[in-house]
């Protein structure tokens, strides 16, 4: 048997949370004494490959075949069956990302195998195989009892530190038979957030809610963000509202993050909103009400108008940076 | 063209869970809605049917549940939904959902299906792709925008990093998102009438054994109070998250 795990390609570079997702697939790997190999579609340089040799992976599968340019969901799972069944895969993991998402559960179906998604840790057994998750958005933990042989699951972000332990390994090409016909995925137009750091990928995120007032006063977030090295994010509300774009929307409905420090600023903290932001290492925040439910969640906080503060912070950083 | 919703129960997202004294989720008490992607979806079927520009003429609601659901399957139905179908069961997780969904659209032909990403009380992520992958039909997930434009869609899809705008062939399973919708609809005065004369079809389920099965819950372990930080002095605050927390370099 072995742990495949699938590493996707985004133009060409694995995105963070492949090494996390690779430490992870290596450590369940040496619980049962097998390989971790993992699967990389689409076209990728060599070196990127071989440097999963790094995280752990035994092996990396690269399949460069062009027609996997555009991610069509049965054309994918169809190559990741075909892999599965060559190397006896009993564990296949995905990441918690749109593509993981999507692919992970049509695989289980195939495979007729459980599926549990955004698992948060190492199995907590493996006889009977008991595995950790959040569930109502993370206001609760649950153990789930995974009855199958064959298991698929995706793995919560942030749920380990990638670690480069292992040496880089050659990458194997294979071909496998892509059924062109099971393609109905035609791309018209693709849009990329080209030099944009990713809500789900920062580990600083700087925050806004109703108490920043008007649409302008984001340019504050975003200075700050700029100076901490951090993406900005807002909530419904404000999303709603039109003040800022749908996809910094961060909350139960939209995107859930777990950066380093998620710092809020006129933020009250409605129990939609933590749910997409309570796994945050470090939660700080700046908001006129004492009594707002967000200070009971933060590790830090400050009452007062995030609009008095944030000049005030952006400046004693400048002082500090020498900018 | 038919669009058909499935369409999962859930516990108002207001509400603090709490455990019951054998460690499981205590329901009592507590209002249930429609799960907040599948409202969105709804909604953007429904807009879709009232657009001339389109040949979308029926919206059904597929639900996997107990009659007590029932009231939540009405509300949906006075959004505008044309016809419910539940299936009588209680899922124990969602491969049973799943099945259930699958040997109910076995039977019958189908164009679009929509299924939010996830529901808000499992988190499992899991039905809508489970259902295309046990029918092996063409799906798409984290699809952010739907429009018709003859036999085929155009789907917005949001890539971790941009999105794409796609063409593809029906029948398809759609996994919708955030933005599929503005916001959702709310039952009119008129649909509220009109959904009490509305037929909800109950189908007796077939016998399935689940994949999983929760062993144990557990509540987060209480927070330690919030560090205060005075309002005169932000760099405080910046001080700790420097070299307490080591969440921040300024040097």
């Amino acid at each position: 048997m072995s742990i495949l795990i699938f590493a996707e390609n985004r133009n060409g570079k694995f995105p963070r949370h492949v090494p996390e997702l690779v430490t992870y697939g290596r450590q369940l790997a040496d619980q049962f004494r097998v390989q971790a190999i993992v699967l990389a579609p689409g076209r990728m340089d060599h070196p990127e490959l071989a440097a999963l040799g790094k995280y752990g992976a035994h092996r990396v599968l690269s399949v460069p075949d062009q027609s996997l340019d555009v991610m069509d969901n049965r054309m994918y799972s169809d190559v990741i069956l075909e892999i599965a069944g060559e190397e006896d895969a009993e564990i296949l993991l995905f990441a918690y990302s749109n593509a993981g998402k999507a692919l992970a559960p049509l695989v289980a179906a195939h495979l007729q195998a459980a599926y549990v998604s955004a698992i948060t840790g190492l199995p907590a057994g493996t006889d009977p195989f008991v595995v950790r998750k959040k569930v109502f958005s993370g206001k609760v933990f649950t153990d789930i009892f995974v009855k199958t042989r064959k298991k698929v699951f995706t793995l919560a972000p942030h749920s380990l530190e990638a670690s480069e332990h292992y040496d880089p390994v050659t990458p194997e090409i294979r071909h496998v038979k892509v059924h062109e016909n099971r393609n109905v995925t035609e791309r018209m137009e693709i849009k990329s957030q080209e030099g944009k750091l990713l809500l789900t990928e920062a580990d600083i995120v700087i925050s806004g809610g109703r108490g920043m007032q008007h649409p302008d006063n984001f340019k504050l977030l975003e200075e700050l963000a700029a100076l901490l090295g951090g993406a900005t994010a807002c909530t419904r509300p404000v999303s709603d509202e039109g003040w800022r774009p749908a996809e910094e929307h961060a909350g139960q409905t939209g995107k859930i993050i777990a950066p380093d420090l998620y710092f809020a600023f006129g933020i009250s903290g409605a129990i939609q909103h933590l749910a997409g932001v309570s796994s945050s290492k470090v939660i700080a925040a700046v908001n006129t009400d004492p009594e707002a439910p967000i200070f009971e969640v933060a590790d830090y906080g400050i009452v007062g108008d995030a609009l008095d503060i944030l000049p005030k912070m952006i400046e004693e950083i400048k002082r500090r940076k020498h900018v | 063209m038919e669009i058909i919703i499935l369409m999962s129960v859930v516990p108002d997202t207001s509400v603090k869970i709490k455990l019951t004294a054998d460690g499981l989720p205590d329901m009592k008490e507590i209002p249930w809605i429609i799960n907040p992607w599948d409202e969105l979806a709804l909604t953007r079927a429904l807009e879709l049917k009232e657009d001339p520009g389109n040949t979308v003429n029926k919206v059904t609601l597929l639900h996997v549940g107990p009659s007590t659901h029932g009231q939540v399957l009405r509300k949906a139905m006075a959004m505008g939904a044309d016809e419910a179908v539940r299936i009588e069961a209680t899922p124990r997780d969602s491969y049973e959902t799943a099945y259930h969904i699958v040997a109910f659209l076995q039977e019958r032909a189908f164009d679009l299906v929509l299924a939010g990403i996830e529901s808000s009380d499992y988190n499992g992520a899991a039905v809508g792709g489970l259902v295309a992958g046990m029918l092996d039909i063409p799906s798409v997930s984290a699809v952010t925008g739907i429009q018709t434009e003859g036999d085929k869609l155009h789907v917005v899809r949001e890539t971790d990093g941009g999105r794409e705008t796609l063409r593809m062939p029906l029948p398809l399973l759609a996994v919708v998102q955030k933005g599929i919708a503005k916001e959702p609809r709310m039952p009119s005065m008129r649909g509220l009438m009109m959904a009490r004369k509305k037929n909800i079809h109950v189908i007796e389920p077939g016998a399935v054994d689940s994949l999983t099965e929760y062993a144990r819950f557990e509540l987060p372990p209480p927070k330690p109070p919030c560090h205060m930080v005075d309002a005169t002095n932000p760099g405080e605050l910046l001080e700790l998250l420097e070299n307490e927390s080591k969440v921040i370099h300024l040097s």
